[in-house]
């Protein structure tokens, strides 16, 4: 018994990161006391497009912005709720999230050094706002861009819900992406791509399949992801933390696009595709 | 969808707010806040339609014989059961006494 007591101590340790909603997510990383909530639930900015078509709507849309520290470095987060509506970013939700980087940009243009943590939970836009997600997603695209010429914008996808659709872009633009084992990162989400490809070629419900490609092992061992780490809030803190302070990377990953399109060019899209092939074709030839 | 109200007799507001809970599969938020003295309002805006005297025989049983502090309760509900409701309620009283 004693033995096993021992071997299950590294577990009770732990305190899940994944486990949390986006607030306690969001005060989890930003040390202690430092927490400040920008337009919080209080002020019910909610979407004005879910009640009229019969969706609940919830006092943040979904989206938690807080100001604070991260080992004494000032950051801004954005965190997405995964649990509502999937984490779909509406007009409010993407708003929020494009109007706190485009602040951070400002402050740095007046000398405040305002680095940003996106922590990534989203299957992209909600549907129910269309275009007007789609726009808020395309102002974070471009707001992310433009901030990460000053101060490092991290994104973290921890999972469950992962991240999709038009915010895999936006996890793709930021300077740095830690991601767990329980993220996914894709642009189409496994449904989405059963129904294209068919079920013999893609089996959203075949989860060792849909992690094999999609997880945050396979993103990580394939270059698409900086850090991978356990699901455990100190753990996640300290990598956060260790990326803010590497400052910005030489060459952000998507000024890469030219050396991943040739290597892309050489993959033979004929037989099915497997985990071990991707990674070896992202990574090239090792030294 | 369907949005409801309920009124209860109430003594003092509290002088904290809280929210606790998500709008998630099977769970709800709620917004707790200082109202007028002598008056606990209850909003509820739930996915779950019909439900009306449910929510209102819930709210009876957990504030029958108390005087209750005079709050201003915002619930946005995902389909929860009354059993979650009353544990998100109970939570979010706890938590504007700590303030």
């Amino acid at each position: 018994m004693t033995d096993n007591a021992a071997l299950l101590e590294p577990y009770l340790q732990r305190r899940s990161f994944v486990e949390l909603g986006a607030r306690q997510r969001a005060k989890a990383l930003l040390d202690a006391g430092t927490f400040r909530e920008l337009l919080d639930p209080f002020q019910r900015v909610m979407s004005p497009w879910l009640s009229r078509q019969g969706v609940v709507p919830q006092a943040d849309d979904g989206v938690v912005i807080a100001k604070g520290s991260i080992a004494g470095l000032p950051v801004v987060i954005a965190a997405i709720e995964g649990a509502f509506q999937g984490g779909s970013l509406g007009e409010v939700g993407g708003a929020k999230i494009a109007g706190a980087l485009e602040l951070a940009a400002e402050d740095n243009r007046n000398g405040i050094p305002t680095r940003a943590v996106l922590l990534l939970e989203t299957g992209g836009v909600r549907l129910q706002e269309a275009n007007l997600g789609l726009a808020a997603i395309a102002d974070i695209h471009a707001a992310i861009v433009d901030l990460r010429q000053y101060q490092p914008v991290i994104g973290v996808v921890a999972g469950s819900v992962g991240c999709f659709g038009g915010m895999s872009i936006a996890a793709g633009l930021c300077s740095y992406l830690l991601v767990t084992q329980e993220a996914r990162l894709g642009l189409n989400g496994p449904q989405v791509i059963e129904q294209e490809a068919g079920l013999e070629e893609y089996d959203s419900r075949d989860r060792p399949f849909i992690w094999s490609l999609t997880g945050g092992e396979q993103r990580f061992a394939s270059g698409l992801a900086d850090g991978f780490v356990a699901d455990d809030v100190a753990q996640i803190q300290e990598q956060v933390s260790r990326l803010l302070q590497k400052g910005l990377p030489e060459q952000q990953r998507s000024r890469q696009a030219e050396l991943f399109l040739q290597r892309l060019a050489r993959l033979d899209a004929e037989p099915q595709i497997e985990p071990a092939t991707v990674r070896d074709l992202y990574q090239g030839e090792r030294s | 969808m369907e949005t409801l109200s309920f009124e209860f007799p109430a003594g003092q507001p509290p002088r904290g707010r809280t929210l606790v809970g998500c709008v998630g599969s099977g769970d709800l938020e709620v917004l707790i806040e200082p109202g007028q003295a002598g008056t606990l309002t209850i909003k509820v805006q739930t996915s779950v339609n019909g439900a009306e005297q449910r929510w209102q025989h819930l709210f009876a049983r957990m504030f029958d014989g108390q005087n209750p502090p005079a709050m201003a309760i915002d619930i946005h509900d995902f389909g929860a059961t009354p059993g979650v409701v009353r544990l998100r309620l109970e939570q979010g009283f706890e938590e504007i006494g700590h303030d």
